[in-house]
């Protein structure tokens, strides 16, 4: 009972965490490849409702960043003083996204910058890019797992059901994919493909090389599911009376894959987002200006520039939530399955 | 003997088929080293066609397979452009390195994933095992990458460990232990990276497959003899429990080679991963297919061994 719960509240913030991404056009204030070239890897912003004479204020604003040379970072100049408007219009051609909204959430007036979780090298907001490159990370998972499962159930129902030689040859070339461990794979796979390439390009391209590597599992399950369910009763029975194959497939096997399905979506999603975000950190996938949580966090990967500036991880923390949620959720539809 | 001779011959098979499989592919890929000096204007087309016929890329697909397959024989595994030499002898060198790190982890993981696998499964229901159980599944749920990234911001931070490379500057001129010492200060922190990251998934089988032998009859008998609590565990449970394990021993063997790449190239190992990703990045398909080659190689051979010391500790698999 107590598990049911829970995993409707994992559902929930599943739910919550994509729609969010999703509405990056309206919850970013700023379009992802906006250069501030004066403010590079400013810090995340401090909201006040306090002004510097201790006056309390509902509207919440944020002060102008001074670079402090110096000291080789950003100083409050608490006298200027940048109110947060919220229901902006979006200036015209900035919206982007899969969802380009005509409003922003939240934005300031043009000397002010808000950076909610700061800035990379070329002034860019952290925070709409991680919003921004969330959807490309999240969408090729998806899509990768989607084309994965269809790979799967077409190919596990084909060699379940009708057997012989399909069954053969489907079960021997899976071997030949498992031979290979899944990272080197995926890199395999990519290296004969060609390299310098836009990211609409790369983007389909990730999410067919990881989604056709990734077939065999979904279609080995699928195929144990149709094998032990092409002798139940029920569709012997359907068979006996009469019923061709497609029907029996349709109206009686399709069904009983459905959890196998889910289960694994649930196991393949977050394993292609990662697959999205290691490729793209490694140079192998969506290329900048385009963000990606995974290009993102190649900016990271000078040391010095991680030492000092603490949030280019932020794209990296945003994976922590989502992939622990499909974590559990994973495991409690496992648990459902085999009580 | 018989099993063993067929599941060699299968493992064969499959790297046959593995091997030829990506031959086909990266004589099918569009553009090689040498497009990349096409694009350079004092390159003639005459020049690329000479190099390619010179480097033998010209001949029909069935001849330069064959001799690729003669000079892997040989241990050379083509001839890298990018490296200007064989591929074998730059293998062999970064194989070691990441044989290295990850032979260490893999060993320290699995020392410390039995003991604490057990220990969790004796607990089993009570809030000790609950709380580990959540502190595995966020352990599992960060990725490697994540990880890597945070151990490095760590090391820059304290300065208490070296940043990239294995070995410090003047290494050669060290005592022995200097260097025993030096080395193993270099792989601290990517040593203990992986083994985190190989220690949840260990953790949660060694626990599954315990919990499992300990709801069986003879558990319960041997119990109620009054046999010790450790005694019980390790001598009685831990060998009844060991299928499982024995097939997952096979997976951490086969991902020797593989299960550190992420790793080598955030914190500058010199291993087979960062030479894999230059590889590719030249397109420099002799070196792909060769660290491809190996890669697939210990998988198998992981496999197989896993499925020869079933054989040898379960004799219900003898009998089918």
């Amino acid at each position: 009972m107590r598990d049911h719960r829970s995993l409707g509240w994992w559902l929930a913030f599943l739910g919550l965490f994509h729609g969010a991404i999703l509405l990056a056009g309206f919850l970013a204030p700023y379009h992802f490849a906006e250069q501030h070239r004066e403010f590079p890897f400013a810090p995340p912003a401090r909201i006040h409702f306090w002004d510097q004479d201790g006056h309390f204020h509902l509207r919440p604003h944020i002060c102008g960043l001074e670079p402090d040379l110096a000291a080789g970072a950003y100083r409050e100049d608490r006298s200027r003083a940048y109110p947060l408007h919220f229901f902006l219009p979006v200036k015209p051609g900035d919206a982007a996204g899969l969802l380009p909204l005509d409003r922003r959430l939240f934005g300031v007036e043009a000397p002010g910058v808000i950076f909610l979780l700061g800035s990379d090298g070329y002034g860019r907001d952290e925070f709409s890019r991680v919003l921004y490159g969330g959807q490309v990370s999240l969408l090729t998972g998806l899509a990768a797992s989607f084309l994965s499962l269809g790979l799967g159930l077409v190919l596990g129902l084909a060699a379940g059901f009708w057997g012989g030689w399909a069954d053969q040859i489907l079960m021997r070339t899976g071997e030949l994919f498992l031979a290979l461990p899944w990272l080197y794979l995926l890199l395999a796979a990519r290296a004969f493909l060609p390299l310098n390439i836009d990211p609409v390009q790369a983007f389909l391209l990730l999410v067919a090389i990881i989604g056709t590597v990734g077939w065999v599992r979904p279609a080995r399950l699928i195929r144990g599911v149709v094998l032990s369910g092409r002798e139940r009763g029920f569709v012997l029975a359907a068979r006996g009376f009469g019923a061709s194959g497609g029907y029996l497939v349709r109206r009686h096997i399709l069904p009983m894959t459905f959890s196998v399905v889910l289960t694994q979506a649930t196991v393949l999603i977050p394993q292609y987002i990662l697959a999205e975000v290691t490729l793209s950190f490694l140079g192998l996938g969506i290329a900048e200006p385009v963000p990606s949580w995974g290009n993102m966090l190649a900016e990271a990967r000078q040391y010095h520039i991680l030492a000092s500036h603490v949030w280019m991880l932020a794209p990296g923390l945003a994976t922590l939530p989502i992939l622990l949620a499909y974590l559990r959720v994973a495991d409690r539809l496992q648990q459902n399955a085999t009580p | 003997m018989k099993y063993a001779a067929g599941r060699l011959l299968h493992a064969v098979f499959l790297l046959f088929g593995v091997s030829i499989l990506s031959f086909l592919f990266s004589a099918m890929a569009p553009g090689d080293y040498f497009s990349e000096l096409r694009l350079d204007p004092r390159v003639s087309p005459e020049t690329i066609a000479g190099l390619r016929a010179q480097y033998g890329l010209e001949r029909p697909l069935p001849v330069r397979y064959a001799a690729w397959l003669t000079s892997a024989a040989k241990g050379d595994f083509g001839y890298s452009l990018a490296y200007h030499g064989p591929v074998g002898p730059l293998l062999r060198e970064r194989m070691r390195g990441t044989l290295l790190l990850t032979v260490t982890a893999t060993l320290l993981a699995w020392l410390l994933a039995i003991p604490v696998g057990i220990w969790n499964a004796a607990g089993r229901g009570t809030w000790r095992d609950s709380a580990a159980s959540l502190t595995l599944s966020v352990l599992l749920s960060v990725p490697d990458l994540l990880l890597a990234l945070g151990f490095l911001m760590f090391a820059v931070e304290t300065r208490w460990f070296p940043i990239g490379g294995m070995r410090s500057p003047g290494w050669e001129s060290l005592g022995a232990a200097e260097r025993v010492r030096d080395v193993a200060w270099h792989m601290a922190l990517p040593v203990a990276l992986l083994a985190m990251g190989m220690l949840p998934v260990l953790i949660r089988h060694v626990r599954a497959s315990m919990v499992e032998v300990m709801d069986s009859p003879f558990a319960l008998n041997a119990r109620a003899h009054g046999i010790p609590r450790a005694r019980l565990f390790y001598r009685h449970l831990l060998p009844a429990a060991l299928n499982p394990l024995i097939s997952l021993f096979g997976f951490s063997l086969g991902t020797l080679l593989s299960a550190s790449l992420l790793i080598e190239v955030v914190m500058g190992w010199p291993g087979l991963g960062p030479l894999f990703l230059e590889a590719i990045m030249a397109r420099d398909f002799a070196l792909v297919l060769a660290v491809v080659m190996m890669s697939a190689t210990f998988l198998v051979t992981g496999n197989l061994v896993a499925d020869l010391l079933l054989y040898r500790a379960d004799p219900r698999i003898r009998v089918r």
